[in-house]
């Protein structure tokens, strides 16, 4: 039993209090930071730490992980993880898990290659074929789990099994399909031309100020509780320089050989992860079936007696887990312009689920957000790389990666002893 | 009378939990229900909110019978419960909550901003001072609170009645103090409350009127004012007391 109520002071509920100094506002607002994080709302904060100190580490152990080029190369190897880890968020908010969803994104891929490849059919017969795979793959999986009741690990677990039998079959005991189709290679392959790369900074930034500032002055005229002027200012300055200074290094010359082919602009698959980061972010934070997510992942019981759809929710959660899973699929085979029985195979699994938890996301339930998949696959992208550069071996490499998915469910688990949660945005 | 009750009863196989209970509780008053383990104080909270069916009797709301046979019946009568375990949702915050299921939309979008003012606004309204950021997790909050997070969704949706399973039981003195006051302002606004407890200073502190069941029946329904604990403690235990009561199952009358 806490003392808080007794000893607070009264204080108004959420009405806008009397307009304090700027400066004292911004420091309450630190403050109140500060205290959620001491109370267990990390949030961002560890993946964010950890992809700086990563950066200083490898960048002080091997100096060419900090070229323009690797840069570049960072986007491409963790496209596909941090896609997939995006799906797994939603299964993992419900309390649930999917072990298969790395093979649903092999056998997606898969008929992707046949249909582009053996079968000569157009890009969009081939993406729109593998993402409705995933669709058909999540429904499978969710029926099971949510109607017919076989614990989501089991079912996951036989489908990771079967589904990599799929794949083999798909293709045919194994043989290796190449993807000659330029569009589908284009996706991991190509990059934007300089002033697209500038024109899509502009347009993003443009539309993030103008969000935040809306809502901040909604809030004002409602005479809602709102974050001082400087710290909204403070937030919008800080993503556009972030985003600016990677325009800019991506927008330099990377090739190697500059007069030979050059190599300049923002990765197309870069464009494709903040697009899908832009949706699942206002999914989640923005519509009632991520506020009924939250719910069912949080407590299941209260959802029922609200009234929310909870088989439906949860049976969503699949479908968009293994959709984003075929997606992570057409990013890993653009790639690698071909497709084999291993794609999504070996670590690819246990990397996504990594990524999401590392970024925040709860093996709990209840807690998850867009942000931390693409955090987590940042942090196991530079981990790889960066070791891969080192010239460590695959076993030590998966030794790492397999010890920092390890601290930061530890990280999750004792957060949750602490009673209270991370806080999901 | 905004609800009446008559002869209801209830078996579960066998077993009769409840046995023709009559109980009325009138807009305006905190009615309180007592009972020992066993005396079917959950079950006929469960009647009214329609999770259980009743097996025969009547439920009347404004003098009209009612069929009730789901929860969602329940609410459509104005009828809300607030179960001893609350269910809300830590990882969500008080508006979340408050709103859960009911969410309102501007379009597809969650309008997060109406939503916080008009939770802000029933929380005025109840004169609760107790929840500073109406944004913060439900996991940080005291059991005071919680409960208050709990009652207040349960206010917020034109409810007339509110049924209050054990409100008090986990909460410390002060926080049973802010939550009886709470209880008492709900039926000054006009609700009718239905207050489950174990605690007889507490049904004293709030009660206009306490209903006492003995074995699945109605003992007895007496004015706060004029019984003493003693009385309400014997209608608990042997389902009579002086003239109030149960005819004595060996035919003595007192």
């Amino acid at each position: 039993m806490s003392p808080d109520v007794s000893t607070q002071a009264p204080v108004e509920p959420a009405t806008a209090s009397a307009e304090p100094g700027p400066v004292k506002a911004v420091l309450d607002h630190l403050r109140g930071y500060l205290s959620k994080v001491r109370s267990g709302e990390v949030g961002a904060l560890p993946a964010v730490a950890g992809i700086i100190a990563l950066c200083v580490f490898f960048g002080l152990a091997e100096p060419v992980f900090l070229s323009v080029g690797n840069l570049a190369n960072l986007f491409g190897q963790g496209a596909a993880v941090a896609c997939i880890a995006m799906g797994l968020v939603f299964v993992l908010i419900t309390n649930e898990i999917d072990l298969s969803a790395g093979f649903a994104s092999g056998v997606a891929a898969a008929i992707m290659a046949v249909l582009l490849t053996e079968w000569g059919m157009p890009w969009p017969v081939g993406i729109t074929a593998a993402i409705a795979t995933g669709v058909l793959i999540g429904l499978t999986l969710g029926t099971l789990v949510v109607k017919v009741g076989i614990p989501s690990f089991v079912v996951t677990l036989a489908g990771f099994l079967a589904f990599q039998g799929l794949a083999l079959i798909i293709l045919d005991e194994g043989t290796n399909i190449s993807i000659h189709n330029e569009t589908v290679k284009a996706i991991a392959g190509e990059n934007l031309e300089r002033w697209q790369g500038w024109l899509l900074l502009a347009v993003t930034v443009g539309g993030y100020t103008a969000l935040q500032v809306s809502r901040w002055r909604r809030r004002v005229r409602r005479g809602l509780s709102h974050e001082p002027l400087a710290v909204v200012t403070a937030r919008i300055v800080a993503l556009g320089g972030l985003l600016t200074a990677t325009v800019f290094l991506l927008n330099l010359e990377r090739s190697a050989n500059p007069q030979l082919v050059s190599l300049t602009g923002v990765p197309i698959v870069v464009v494709l992860l903040g697009a899908l980061f832009v949706l699942w972010s206002f999914v989640l934070r923005r519509t009632r079936f991520g506020r009924h997510l939250y719910a069912v992942g949080g407590n299941r019981e209260a959802a029922i007696r609200a009234g929310v759809a909870v088989d439906r929710v949860r049976i969503t959660a699949f479908v968009i887990c293994s959709s984003m899973a075929a997606v992570g699929g057409i990013v890993a085979a653009s790639r690698a312009a071909s497709v084999d029985p291993n794609t999504g195979g070996s670590n690819v699994l246990l990397l996504s689920v990594g990524a999401a938890v590392i970024g925040g996301a709860s093996l709990f339930g209840g807690k998850g957000s867009a942000r931390a998949a693409l955090l987590g696959g940042a942090v196991v992208a530079i981990i790889n790389n960066g070791m891969g550069l080192m010239g460590l071996s695959a076993g030590v490499r998966f030794g790492v990666t397999g010890l920092v998915l390890l601290l930061a469910a530890g990280v999750d688990a004792l957060s949750r002893g602490r009673g209270s949660f991370f806080g999901r945005h | 009378m905004l609800l009446e009750l008559s002869r209801i009863s209830k078996s579960f196989g066998p077993v009769e939990v409840l046995s023709e209970v009559y109980l009325a509780v009138d807009a305006g008053e905190v009615c309180a229900l007592v009972g020992d383990n066993g005396a079917g104080k959950s079950t006929l909270v469960k009647c009214i909110a329609g999770i259980h069916d009743i097996n025969s009797g009547t439920i009347a709301v404004d003098g009209a019978p009612r069929e009730i046979h789901d929860p969602r019946d329940a609410a459509a009568l104005g009828i809300e419960v607030v179960y001893q375990d609350l269910a809300l949702c830590d990882n969500l915050d008080v508006v979340e909550n408050l709103f859960l299921g009911r969410e309102k939309l501007h379009g597809v979008v969650l309008d997060d901003d109406a939503m916080e003012q008009l939770a802000a606004e029933t929380l005025d309204s109840l004169a609760v001072r107790t929840l500073r950021d109406l944004r913060q997790n439900v996991a940080s909050l005291s059991g005071g609170q919680r409960q208050t997070v709990a009652i207040a969704k349960a206010v917020l949706w034109n409810s007339r009645l509110v049924i209050l399973d054990e409100p008090t039981a986990a909460l410390g003195v002060a926080q049973t103090r802010q939550v009886l006051e709470l209880i008492r302002r709900l039926a000054d606004q006009g609700l009718a409350v239905l207050f489950i407890s174990h605690n007889l200073n507490d049904v004293f502190a709030v009660a206009d009127r306490i209903a006492a069941l003995y074995l699945g029946r109605m003992a007895g329904v007496v004015n706060a004012a004029d019984a003493t604990q003693s009385q309400v403690v014997e209608l608990i235990t042997s389902g009579r007391s002086g003239a109030v009561g149960l005819p004595d199952p060996n035919g003595v009358q007192s």
